[in-house]
């Protein structure tokens, strides 16, 4: 598989979860163990260009595909316009779910770049941010749709 | 090769072999190109074991150097370098015990460092929450950080007692009074003087500590005259958040560290009756099986491999114990024995209500609730040379208390508190007491067992159901006379609520779970009376803001007018753990307070916030209700609205308000709902909430805790209650399905935020301001809508339902 750009082989046995590889293989710590059952998005990942849940997706499903993770999205000297909204609004307070609203944001908004803030809200159902920092990251989202727009 | 962002060191530097490579807290260090070291770290580098003889005043050096694990020992927190240390290259080291949980405070304590010592923040390198090199400062709870930093003994006056000294020195050096100095991002300067005549706090101090007592005297700089406090300076921790390079807990790996899960029992009170370490045996990762009492757990090579080796391993358990029928749980409670106190009692209540012209009395009951952090909690141990004084032991645990978790620590692995050291790494919030500290101790007794680096990572379930300290749940039965004013004569209230355990300490690991089932008594609930108080102390908000608070003839202690009144709190022993959950017993009072006077109001048919306004004493609770309601364009009018239909979407708007712990940050908030009267789904549709806790240090911040506050308080009044079936004794609300909270796609309210900022006033807490008001204020917005009184949290459809059959 492709990991943020680079090429990455591993010899696990093929129902192991992706996120177990992408952290402690690859020792990356933008998706997160939240839940182990795809219930809050600290996991997620993009797969193909699309967001999916690294905890309970076999790392066989990877393989040969292309994966994405907030850390390979941009760095803190150069982060992505869409880290940059989320800094801009100070969109978070503990921010282990972000993998979440990020990837899922983007997804969505890549594809509706017109979206509302409703229908951002409601593109991200099935997630969680358990300090409840929705408003903002709803506002980041906008902010992000509205300024690659 | 994978692109990887390699992160800067901004850890105290690898004194230890096993010091995880990197843990980035904040982004600055990214940013600061200088070398990352101070004086005192360089001395204790370089120090070693020769620290017997220094008198460096870094702390008790003699049982520092007989600990091989505590290089700085017990630091001494009344001495100013157990604080900061200024080294000759410029550097700024400060060493804090209140650590980050995504609430900012790390921002707002590198804001008070370039405040008070006038120097750039990026300068500033704050390490928090590490026993190694951090004052001892307790736990970072209870809206009591700010408090504490501020308040003489804290980090202030350390930071005031260096600034002092510097200009005292500086004087010396540039040979002017200190009233001729000016100070300009650590460089003196004279004023009116030649530039080129200044010299720096580097150059004043070469390298040498304080060696100064933190000094009482000291003038802390006038919030009216701050450039860098009460500004919204950005989070040093969120670059590295949305980069994805931020190193949570979870994220610390060390070499030849193992993977560990543990195996809990399936019902409450259940015991170990047979392990079956050969039903694993053959499985990959070279599995190790850990029992400790009834604590089980296992260790393998992987992640994975533990996960395997879980649902393998053959555990017997004895069969459960006898839980309360969840049914009845609220009658069961006033029926136990009981640890009995008064807020206040003037002696005078059953006389008072005989004379009321109007006669109220309501019944409010609070559910369980769990932390549910949003990451099920890990920590990582290495436990070095099993136990005993030859013993060592290294934890990194996101523990709201590290000098607490290493004494209690000690005691559950047999090792002296001087060979373990507890390093704070921030996991997801935590909002009180929830598996951290539990986990830590699973991956110290299994790290302890296997003699290498053990880290525990929790499933969901575990966290849910035998990891974490729940918030108890509340009954308050109420009672108040109105005189034929429609004044309030008379207020008691009378509440039952749950514990076991707590926060662990030093002589007390089984006060959670691992701790309990590793073999620690859990200490049991004594019941006793109540006695007459002798003191007003409002800080379990027990009684509401409307009484006098007068207790002994003392002056009133309270915030209102009300002279007669009883507040009787009755504590019973829970058959499940409990601990802190963000506003602990303040929220479950305040609900059952704030809507009590609500339905009073509505019983005298006043508007619900002139009739607080009547009730008030105190100018700065006044202020904030009248600020929330003219922010929030308040209608005025008795509730409920007359001219809602009784079928269909209505709307209404509810105020609750508080003086949090009695003296700890003022708030009032506006809710707004749409309630839909034939589902009985309520939408919260808006949220306006003012607040005043002094000088605001940084207003987005307190803007940020103020809305996730309220959105967490809308989680906990809608939708959550922890579970649990009789018949297996087990608890049932394991996962994000079974204990649902708040989530995405739920429309979102507006959320208004009104700072007010009085500068004459001591900083006071305000993480736990809003939650605590918000249960009120949507069951008030409710009433207002549909005339329905919710007097049970959460407020499902089906209640909601039942209370507008119910409403007549």
């Amino acid at each position: 598989m492709t990991v943020n750009g680079s090429p990455y082989s591993t010899d696990v046995e093929p129902e192991t979860p992706l996120l177990y590889v992408l952290q402690d293989d690859l020792k990356l710590n933008g998706p997160k163990f939240g839940c182990g059952l795809a219930q809050c998005g600290a996991c997620t990942v993009l797969l193909g260009g699309k967001p999916i849940r690294s905890c309970v997706t076999p790392i066989s499903t990877a393989n040969g595909h292309t994966v994405i993770t907030i850390d390979g999205l941009g760095t803190v000297h150069n982060p992505h316009p869409i880290q940059t909204a989320f800094i801009t609004e100070q969109a978070m307070h503990c921010g282990y779910c972000i993998s979440g609203p990020m990837l899922y944001g983007k997804a969505f908004i890549d594809q509706h770049p017109n979206a509302t803030e409703a229908d951002i809200n409601q593109a991200l159902t099935g997630l969680l941010c358990r300090c409840h920092a929705h408003t903002r990251m709803v506002r980041a989202l906008a902010r992000y749709a509205k300024e690659s727009a | 090769m994978i692109r990887r962002n390699v992160p800067p060191t901004n850890l105290p530097a690898a004194i230890w072999d096993s010091e995880p490579p990197s843990i980035i807290r904040h982004s600055w260090s990214a940013l600061n190109k200088r070398k990352p070291e101070s004086s005192r770290r360089d001395f204790l580098k370089s120090a070693g074991a020769l620290m017997v003889g220094f008198s460096m005043g870094i702390g008790n050096l003699k049982l520092a150097a007989q600990s091989p694990i505590n290089p700085t020992g017990l630091l001494d927190a009344t001495k100013v370098d157990s604080w900061i240390s200024i080294g000759a290259d410029e550097s700024i080291t400060v060493y804090s015990g209140k650590v980050e949980f995504g609430q900012g405070f790390s921002t707002v304590q590198t804001q008070l460092v370039a405040e008070e010592l006038s120097v750039a923040l990026h300068r500033i390198k704050l390490i928090f929450g590490d026993t190694g090199f951090t004052p001892d400062q307790g736990v970072t709870s209870g809206s009591q950080s700010t408090v504490s930093e501020f308040s003489p003994g804290g980090l202030r006056q350390a930071l005031d007692t260096a600034r002092d000294a510097l200009f005292q020195m500086a004087s010396q050096q540039l040979d002017v009074p200190t009233s001729q100095l000016i100070v300009r991002n650590g460089v003196f300067f004279v004023i009116g003087g030649d530039p080129a005549n200044r010299i720096s706090y580097g150059q004043l101090l070469q390298g040498r500590p304080f060696d100064l007592a933190l000094n009482s005297q000291t003038v802390p700089k006038d919030p009216a005259t701050y450039t860098v406090l009460g500004t919204s300076v950005p989070r040093i921790d969120i670059p590295s958040k949305a980069a994805g390079q931020f190193q949570y807990v979870q994220h610390v790996r060390l070499p030849g560290m193992l993977h560990g899960r543990v195996v809990r029992p399936p019902s409450v009170g259940a015991t170990v009756m047979n392990v079956d370490k050969s039903s694993v045996a053959g499985l990959p990762g070279n599995i190790q099986v850990v029992v400790k009492n009834n604590f089980v757990g296992v260790v393998a090579d992987t992640q994975w491999h533990a996960i395997q080796a879980v649902k393998a391993l053959n555990v017997t358990w004895s069969g459960p114990v006898t839980l309360p029928d969840q049914a009845n749980l609220y009658t069961w409670m006033q029926q136990q024995p009981s640890a009995d106190s008064y807020t206040v009692n003037s002696g005078d209540t059953d006389q008072m209500l005989k004379q009321a012209a109007t006669k109220l009395s309501a019944q409010y009951l609070y559910p369980y609730q769990m932390h549910g952090p949003l990451a099920s909690s890990c920590a990582v141990a290495d436990v070095r040379g099993g136990s005993g004084s030859g013993a060592t032991a290294k934890i990194w645990s996101a523990t709201q208390g590290v000098y607490p978790q290493r004494d209690s620590v000690a005691m559950l692995l047999g090792i002296p508190n001087t060979n373990v050291r507890v390093i704070f790494v921030e996991g997801s919030g935590c909002y009180g007491l929830n598996g951290n500290d539990s986990v830590s101790f699973d991956a110290a007794l299994l790290s302890q067992a296997v003699g290498q680096p053990v880290r525990v990572q929790y499933m969901r379930k575990d966290e849910n159901v035998s990891g974490e300290s729940y918030g108890p749940a509340h009954v308050t039965n109420m009672n108040a006379g109105v005189d034929g004013n429609g004044q309030i004569l008379v207020w008691t209230q009378e509440g039952w609520s749950l514990t076991k355990g707590n926060r662990p300490n030093a002589t007390t690991p089984g006060n959670i779970i691992s701790g309990a089932l590793a073999g620690f008594p859990t200490p049991p609930l004594v019941p006793a009376a109540a006695t007459p108080p002798k003191n007003f102390s409002n800080n379990g908000n027990a009684a509401p803001p409307y009484v006098t608070g007068v207790v002994d003839g003392n002056p009133p202690g309270g915030t209102g007018t009300v002279a007669s009144q009883q507040v009787l709190t009755h504590t019973i022993a829970s058959p499940f753990f409990t601990g802190p959950l963000r506003s602990p017993d303040r929220l479950q009072n305040t609900f059952a307070n704030e809507s009590f006077m609500d339905e009073i109001a509505a019983a005298v048919k006043v508007d619900p916030v002139q009739y607080r306004l009547r009730h008030l004493s105190d100018p700065r609770f006044i202020a904030v209700v009248n600020e929330a309601a003219k922010s929030a364009s308040w209608d005025t009018r008795p509730s409920p609205n007359s001219a809602n239909a009784k079928t269909g979407v209505v709307t209404g708007r509810g105020i609750a308000c508080v003086l949090y712990e009695g003296d700890n940050g003022y708030c009032a908030m506006v809710a707004e709902v749409s309630v839909d009267q034939a589902t009985g789904i309520i939408t919260v549709t808006r949220i306006v909430t003012s607040q005043d806790s002094g000088p605001v240090s940084n207003p987005d911040g307190l803007r940020n805790q103020m809305e996730g506050g309220a959105l967490q308080g809308v989680s906990r009044t809608l939708y959550e209650e922890v579970q649990w079936s009789t018949d297996t004794g087990a608890i049932t609300s394991v996962d994000w399905k079974t204990y649902p909270v708040f989530q995405f796609g739920v429309p979102l309210p507006v959320i208004e935020t009104v700072l007010l900022n009085p500068l004459n006033v001591a900083q006071t807490g305000a993480g736990e301001c809003t939650i605590t008001i918000t249960p009120a204020a949507i069951g008030n917005a409710v009433f207002d809508a549909t005339g329905a009184r919710l007097r049970q949290v959460p407020f499902t459809p089906q209640r909601v339902l039942a209370a507008l059959a119910a409403r007549g």
